[in-house]
């Protein structure tokens, strides 16, 4: 059990693989305008992770040290291609929203580092777990930041409206700024300055 | 004409960095110090001149619906595009492998200066990014694809030495705790984009 919490929970909070690692930013700022896609893209990369740490793992003893980004580059993408049919098949219009970010999680350093760092010398239901630990605590932040960014910048979750219709006729817009690209960056930026704040532990020493 | 209007739209509206955020990890990681930011920005610019082209020519002769036509009219209906990824990661992994052993032995005093980011562009997001969107645009030649990755590496290059230009001298200026190292070059990378949105009525 404690084994567990410290696999699944710890990549929540302490060691964020986005806000504390600072892995697999690219798609984590351009998927979150809304939040639908921002949750398809956490789920898909949640399951590759952990799918991932599970292969590797079960074939780290067969696997050259020489060759082995190799082997990991064609695991990942192979899993990344039934990902993406999954996709097309069964959630056509998210999929092409994301366009090029699904096959873009095959470069998500965080795949690549958890591997690296966890699989490699792992059983296999450990990195199993790790993987998914990480994938959650990705899917954590793109959630938080897609919630903020679409929440102001069109009023509505998911596609539903949640700011009343008479708070519009009373003078409120929308914010555009927030479904802009560089937003994202900002919103993350805040994110990772609450959290510093409040475990000043993870704070960088600027003079360095 | 129109060349050049492509390059520009690669270089400054539709920037790598500002519009699509791809190499971001290397961008943050790396942006310590001018001379090595840019290092890597002309290592980026060389590979995606290279890969960008290639992988278009295999995009247009192997992947796409029915390209296999050259070879013979029964392979018409065939469809390998399922197959993209798996092939540009390998084609790109194994151009990065060929380049670093082609400088290595011409130009020593560019692989120097290149050498150590060179392996680290594999898994560069950049560079699978711009062969991903080459193929969803359906550029109409070679020559297009080719200023397409230059254009898309430059305004990488360009990029990254600003912010590390930046970075630089914000060492002496008195940031928030929190706020030091990743959190401020966040908010200064999302403020250089804004700034980036300038750009995006032009048309030539």
């Amino acid at each position: 059990m404690s084994n567990f919490k410290k696999l699944v929970i710890e990549p929540l909070r302490k060691t964020n693989p986005v806000t504390v690692l600072v892995l697999g930013i690219c798609s984590c700022l351009a998927v979150t305008a809304q939040l639908k896609p921002a949750l398809v893209m956490g789920a898909s990369v949640t399951v590759v992770t952990a799918l991932s740490n599970l292969i590797i793992s079960l074939l780290r003893k067969g696997i050259p040290n020489r060759i082995r980004i190799i082997v990991q580059l064609v695991v990942v993408a192979t899993l990344v291609i039934l990902i993406d049919q999954f996709l097309k098949a069964f959630a056509y219009d998210v999929s092409k929203q994301l366009s090029v970010y699904v096959g873009l999680i095959i470069t998500n350093c965080i795949i690549m580092g958890r591997l690296e760092a966890f699989a490699l010398s792992h059983g296999p239901w450990e990195s199993f777990l790790d993987g998914l630990g990480n994938g959650l605590g990705y899917s954590l932040i793109l959630v938080i930041v897609a919630f903020f960014r679409e929440l102001f910048g069109s009023g509505t979750l998911l596609g539903y409206q949640v700011i009343p219709q008479s708070f519009y006729e009373a003078g409120y817009m929308n914010n555009g700024l927030m479904i802009l690209p560089p937003m994202a960056l900002i919103v993350v930026g805040i994110i990772i300055w609450i959290q510093r704040t409040r475990h000043p532990e993870m704070q960088e020493n600027n003079q360095k | 004409m129109e060349l050049f209007n492509l390059f520009v739209k690669s270089v400054f509206v539709d920037n790598m960095i500002f519009a699509y955020f791809l190499g971001m990890c290397s961008y943050l990681a790396v942006s310590k110090t001018v001379k090595t930011s840019a290092g890597l920005g002309l290592a980026v610019t060389f590979v995606l001149v290279v890969t960008v082209p290639v992988n278009y020519l295999v995009n247009k002769y192997l992947l796409a619906p029915g390209a296999l036509a050259w070879i013979s009219p029964k392979l018409a209906t065939v469809d390998l595009s399922f197959l993209t990824y798996i092939i540009f990661i390998a084609i790109i992994a194994a151009i990065v492998q060929l380049l670093e052993m082609i400088i290595e032995t011409f130009t020593p005093s560019l692989y120097s200066a290149l050498g150590i980011f060179l392996p680290l562009i594999a898994v560069n997001c950049a560079i699978l990014g711009c062969s991903l969107f080459m193929q969803e645009r359906g550029f109409g030649n070679v020559g297009e694809a080719a200023v397409f990755g230059l254009g898309s590496g430059i305004g990488w290059l360009v990029a990254i030495t600003a912010i590390a230009a930046i970075r630089e001298k914000l060492r002496y200026s008195k940031i928030p705790k929190g706020l030091q190292g990743v959190g401020i070059s966040f908010i200064i990378t999302g403020l250089m984009g804004i700034a980036f949105m300038a750009f995006m009525g032009i048309k030539l």
